[in-house]
Formats: structure tokens, sequence, C-alpha cells
């Protein structure tokens, strides 16, 4: 696990525009610790990208500093700062065989032939390729070639790696197989991993923690369980896993909780995570398996009376999708672990659930 | 729904499915066929029937077979040590008044020419006197008409001539010929051109094509990484000169360079140089503005297999400790061989067929190849010699292409 006292990586108050209008990247400050796994997550345009490309190198800051074990890197061209990175489109170079792409890093640095020979075999073997020394990346399947592309940039031991939505141009097997298989290839080197996706099942497998980027910020920083348990802003509780969302009003703020009328159905009990003040509109993100279907009257601060709208049989569990409150998208997940109520579309029930499941944040 | 189903796979089936799959194929063979007949019938007649017949004109001349048929015949037996006998002499003189009759003296004088000079003439006046003989023995009397007839090395001509094939064109292209016993020597030193010429051929088109690749890369390079809008004006002037006549652009060169053109005025105000330069009909004029032609042909197959390149290679090499020279050298670069290849075959042997640009801006010792086969077809009416030059540099450019082939491999060529 990471150790946070000291920040292998740091930015600080780091800008980039390439417009000279619009910021792509605010105000960033992130530290990174040493051995750690973060993952920046994000939809497309939120920075995250042009984050790394900083990092890497690749594009240099409008404004701010980043610091690489203490050492300003700003006027550090790429092929200095000794950083691994693994590509999308895994560019891997074709006119190579699959060894003299791993050892294209260790020539440029001038070790020893036989040197080479067994960090490659070892390379190899650590990504279970041992046989296709000789072949050339157009002759690989894409997980292949990106596993060769993960012990190429492995194989120079630097100490940090870099990776930009690797496993993006995988299906979706190929993807959770590697997605385990870096996350124990980073168990077994000391080093430290910087991760972009916008997948977040990906984000939450891997990482140590996860900063999530929307609109150039990072809206919450966090270890997945945090993130999925305790989001910060209605942006977090709707990116990170499935979220019911109910807009209403505070009407009266009691030390960590809050009370909120949505609007034709009653007051609701929520944490107060993000609210500004009585009187201001809020969100109430609440988990769709936090829901409890028909609960006896009085055990919980909140219940309502709901209709199914449809219902759909998923296997492990059914979902249900329900009107409540004036919403007709709200989402009942039923474990099917025992025989569960039957329920049928159109039939009338109640829903509840608990305070401390129920967070009230900012209003979008 | 089911049971029609089952009716009709229980149906007992006649036809082979081999011949039913036969059957569709043929009909979209026919289609593919039908599509690129006009195209084959248009090569075959306008490509490959006229290039056979040039390499067949190359080796076959049966001038002396033809128009002297007693001789030649009677020359088969002929052991080529001495003057052959009075056999051969009664059939020369009765081919003599022959060719007299049908007026074929010239004919025959002019390919004896060409392999013994000055014995054409020779051949006409014996022509003319050989009509008086009438009785034999003719031996003595026809080398009492003209000394020719004593001549081992004439009739060691003729004797080849007995054969509609002759080696003499090729042998001759390449600096050699027969000499007086059938022999093959060197060409005498006034002769012998063509292997010189040959090789100004072959060194001029290396010169432009190297010219064009040094021009041509880095060009290249700025057009396939700048942004499309710029990129798209700076390609529209790289393919100007396409749509240009190949005529106007090399009269250009002439208006530019000549002794008072625009290149020497401006040095010459510019007080860079005392007298005009030399730049026009010689070496410098025919490199430069060939290169000019060539430059579109070697730089489009670069740009375009650079554009297929994804920038992210550089990047990964850069990231992974190279240096951006290095990077460019051993990651870029080796990408774009395809490129150059394709570029540099394609100029190369485009440049071993000019003509129009050497004869209009090239001094007398810059003409290629070409200019000689066309001298031989239109003012020589040698086309034997023609079609020998034609042949060999065929010949050299399919070697060329083979040579080329094995060392780079012709699958790796990418034009896009």
């Amino acid at each position: 696990m990471p150790r946070t006292d000291d920040a292998f990586v740091k930015f600080s108050s780091v800008q980039k525009t390439y417009d000279g209008q619009t910021l792509v990247v605010k105000n960033l400050n992130l530290d990174i610790a040493r051995g750690e796994f973060l993952t920046m997550l994000g939809p497309s345009g939120s920075g995250k990208t042009t984050t790394l490309m900083m990092l890497a190198g690749f594009e240099v800051p409008t404004h701010g500093t980043i610091l690489l074990g203490g050492i300003p890197i700003d006027k550090m061209p790429p092929h200095k700062r000794d950083i691994g990175m693994v590509f999308q489109s895994y560019a891997l170079f074709p006119h190579m065989t699959v060894e003299e792409n791993l050892a294209f890093p260790l020539k440029v640095r001038n070790l020893a032939r036989a040197d080479i020979g067994t960090r490659i075999k070892r390379a190899l073997d650590m990504v279970r390729l041992g046989a296709y020394g000789t072949r050339r990346p157009g002759q690989l399947s894409g997980g292949q070639q990106q596993r060769v592309a993960l012990a190429r940039a492995l194989i120079f031991d630097p100490k940090l790696v870099l990776m930009d939505e690797p496993l993006g141009a995988l299906d979706k097997q190929l993807r959770e197989q590697m997605q385990l298989e870096i996350k124990h290839i980073h168990e077994g080197l000391d080093i430290t991993v910087v991760y972009v996706t916008h997948d977040q099942g990906e984000a939450l497998t891997m990482s140590d923690r996860i900063a999530v980027f929307n609109d150039g910020v990072i809206q919450q920083l966090a270890a997945p369980a945090e993130l999925y348990e305790r989001p910060q802003n209605a942006f977090v509780a709707q990116f990170i896993g499935e979220n019911n969302r109910l807009q209403g009003r505070v009407v009266a703020m009691n030390g960590g909780t809050c009370k909120v009328e949505i609007a034709g159905a009653g007051n609701v009990e929520a944490l107060a995570i993000n609210v500004e003040a009585v009187g201001r509109p809020t969100v109430l993100s609440l988990r769709p398996e936090r829901v409890k279907l028909n609960p006896t009257p009085g055990s919980l601060p909140n219940i309502f009376a709901a209709e199914v709208a449809e219902v759909i049989y998923l296997g492990d569990h059914v979902r249900a999708r329900v009107s409540v409150c004036g919403r007709d998208d709200f989402v009942v997940k039923l474990p099917n672990s025992e025989c569960v109520v039957q329920i049928e579309a159109g039939s009338a029930i109640t829903i509840g659930w608990k305070t401390e499941d129920c967070r009230a944040l900012d209003a979008l | 729904m089911s049971t029609t189903v089952v009716q009709i796979a229980g149906e007992p089936d006649t036809v082979p499915l081999r011949l039913k799959l036969q059957r569709i194929e043929r009909r979209r063979k026919l289609k593919a066929v039908t599509l690129v007949l006009p195209l084959l019938l248009f090569i075959l007649f306008a490509f490959v029937l006229p290039i056979g017949q040039m390499m067949f004109n190359a080796v076959h001349d049966s001038t002396l077979l033809t128009l002297m048929p007693r001789t030649t015949a009677a020359l088969r037996a002929w052991d080529g040590k001495d003057l052959p006998d009075e056999v051969a002499y009664a059939a020369l003189a009765g081919d003599l008044s022959q060719a007299w009759e049908q007026k074929t003296m010239g004919a025959i004088g002019k390919r004896m020419n060409y392999e013994l000079p000055g014995t054409g003439s020779e051949f006409t006046s014996s022509a003319q006197k050989a009509r008086t003989l009438s009785a034999g023995p003719y031996k003595a009397a026809l080398i009492e008409i003209s000394p020719l007839w004593a001549r081992h090395d004439v009739w060691s001509l003729l004797k080849r001539g007995s054969s509609a094939y002759t080696a003499y064109y090729l042998l001759r292209s390449v600096d050699y010929q027969y000499g007086p016993d059938s022999q093959i020597v060197a060409s005498p030193p006034d002769n012998s051109i063509f292997r010189m010429i040959f090789l100004r051929t072959l060194g001029i088109s290396i010169a432009v094509t190297a010219a064009t690749l040094l021009l041509g890369f880095p060009l290249a390079y700025l057009l396939a990484t700048l942004p499309p809008k710029t990129s798209n004006l700076l390609m529209i002037m790289v393919v100007l000169p396409f749509w240009t006549s190949l005529l106007v652009r090399t009269t250009a060169w002439v208006v530019l360079l000549q002794q008072h053109g625009v290149v020497n005025d401006v040095l010459l105000a510019l007080h860079l140089i005392s007298q005009p330069a030399e730049l026009i009909y010689n070496r410098v004029g025919t490199v430069l503005a060939m290169t000019h032609i060539q430059l579109p042909f070697t730089l489009l197959p670069i740009y375009s297999v650079m554009k297929t390149i994804p920038p992210i290679h550089v990047r990964a090499a850069r990231s992974l400790g190279a240096g951006p020279f290095y990077a460019f050298w051993k990651v870029y670069f080796p990408q774009t061989l395809p490129g150059i290849a394709a570029g540099c075959l394609l100029t190369f042997i485009l440049c071993l067929g000019y003509y129009i640009t050497p004869a209009l801006v090239g001094g007398p010792n810059d003409q290629m190849i070409s200019y000689f086969v066309a001298h031989y077809t239109n003012e020589e009416l040698n086309w034997g010699m023609a079609s020998a030059l034609g042949a060999i540099l065929l010949t050299a450019t399919l070697l060329l292409y083979y040579v080329f082939n094995k060392l780079v491999g012709v699958d790796r060529i990418k034009l896009g």
C-alpha cells in the first residue's frame, strides 16, 4: 500500500490551455505517493489525458510546476524523464520483432548485450509470451500486443509507469483479465503507476486511489470504496456506479443530517454532505441496492409509496424501475439471494431507505 | 412452418454441391473477365506486341537472305578459310544481276555498310558492272570487276547473312562487332560509344533519383506532419508541375538558365559572378530540369507512406529513452523505407527513358540512350540498332528491378 507521506509526483497549480482561451486543466494540485496505483478517471475531454501527457513530457504546462522525485521536470525532455509509458494503440514498432521492441529502451541506455538478453527473457516470462520473441507485432493478437507494450514500458525498470487507456481496444473478457494482470504486476514490482481510463469498473478494480476528473478539475480523490460509498458531489455519485437522483430543496439542517423537501412528495432525511444552506436546491443521491422494498412502517425514516413501472430479470439480481416522488426513473436493485418478493409491473408498493444511505449533494 | 422446412431438407438432392458452386463461380468469373477484357486487349496490342516486335527486330535481319538468295545458299557449305569456290561466285553473279534488275542494290549496300563501312557503294558499282558477265568462270571475272570480291571479310559477312538471325545489332550496342573471320572483336574506338552512353544514362538517372530523394524527403515529412490546412496548400504546389506540359516546363528552364537568362542576370547583378555561368546545354541543366520534373514522383509515395505512420510511435520511442534524432532514425525512418523504395524506383526507371528534356536542355554529351533509339529510328532508319538498344535498355531495367526486388522486396513497396 502507498506510503502517502512523501510525494513522488507532485502537480502544483498546473494549468493547461491549447487555444489560449479555455483551460483544459484548471489549477491542478495532486500528490502521488511512491508505489501508488493512481487512476485518473473521467469522461473524454475532462483533462485526464492532458495531465498524463504533461507528466510524460509531451505537453508543456501553461502554468505551474510538476515535480518528479522532488525535482522540477518542466524543462526536462521526455526521453530524460525515465518514465515508462503504455499507449492505447500499443505503439509497438511494426518493423521490429517483439524482442527488438523490448531491446529498444535497453539499447538506448547502452546496456551490455548479455544483460539485454536476460532482461528480455524475464520480461517475456512476466507477460507469459516466452515463445513469441521472434514474431512481429502484426502477427500477435490485440491482447498479446498490449502485453508486449506493457513489458516494453517496464523492461528498463522505470520508477514511474504511465498508462493511457491501455485496455481500451480490447474486448470485455480480455480487458478484465488484463486488469488483474496489470494489478498483479504492480504489486510484484516496486513501481508507481498513473493510469488513465474512462471505465469506472477498471478504475475500481485496479487502483489504490482514484482521481475523478471533470471539466479540467479533480472532483474527488479517494480510494475506490470511499469513492463509491461516499461521493462528495453529484458528478462523482453519478459517474461512479449506478445512482438514483432526487431533486429537492433543503428545509432544515441538523448537524450532519438535513431535511430535504421533494416537491409534491414530502420530506426526506439525508446526510448533509454538500449542501450550502437552508432554502438552497440539492440533489439526493441514493444507490439502487440500498433501497428496501416494502419495509415495515416506521422501521425506516424515509418511506414512500411507489408504483412498479418495469421489472427486469438479470439473473443475479432483479432491477425494478419504479415511479416515486414524481420521478419514474428510480431504480431498485433486489438481490436474487433468497426468495424475493415477487413484484409485477403496475403493482403498488412502498420503498424506504436509511438516512445514512441518502446523501444530499450539490445541485448540478 | 416446421413441417415445410423438414420437407425441403428431406428432398433428394440431384445436383452435387460442388457443381452448384462451380455454376455460380463461373458466372462471377465471366463477369470479371468481361470487365477486364478491353484493357487486356489494349495492353496486348499497344504494349506487348510492339515490344515483342522490337525485341525480335533486335536479332532478326533477313535482308541478305532474301535479297541475295543464291549466294547465301551457296555459302552455307563454305568453310570460311580461303575465298569461296567458283560455285559461290556464280551464285553471286546471279544475285548481282537480279539486284540490278530489281533495284535492290541500295538496300543490300546499306546493310553491308553497317558492318563494313565503305562497301556499300563498291557493291552498287560492281552490281552494275556484273551485268556484262554472261558466262563463267566468274571468280576471276568478279575479282577483276571489284576488289571487294577478293576480301575475306566481305564473304564472311555474306555467309553470316545466310541466317535470318544476327547478333550484330546487340553486339554493336555493347561496342563489339564481327571481325574478318566472323569472330567477335571490340569495336574500333570511334565506333564504341554505346557502353559509355548506357553508363551515362545510368549515371544521370542515379543523380536525379538521389537529388529528388534529398529534396523530397524533408518536404514529404513536413507535408505529413503539418496540419491539413497548410499541408493541402503545399501539396497543390508540389503537384502543380503534374498539370503543366513537360515541354513547357523544360522550356521554362531554358528561359531561366540560358546565358542571358534570369538566373545569370541576377547573379551578375549581385556581382556574385563576373561572367555568365554555363548553366544550360550541359549536365547541370539536364539534372536540374529532370529533378524538377521527377520530384513529385519520388515525393508522393514517401508522403503517403509517412501519412500512415502513427505519430504515437515516435512518442513511444521518446518515452522509452530515445532522443529526438535516435527516435526518428530508428523508429520513424525505417517505416518510410517502403515509400522511399517505391518513389526512387519509379523515378529511376522513368529517368532511364528520358528523351525530350536532355534533348532540349542538355549538350551533346548529355544525350541518353533514348536519344540514340530515336536517332536510329527516325534519321538512320536502322531499326535493327534502335531495337537492339531498346531491348538492352529494357533488359537492364528488368535486371535492376530484379536486383531491387532481391534487396528490398517488391511486396514491401507501398504507394500509400
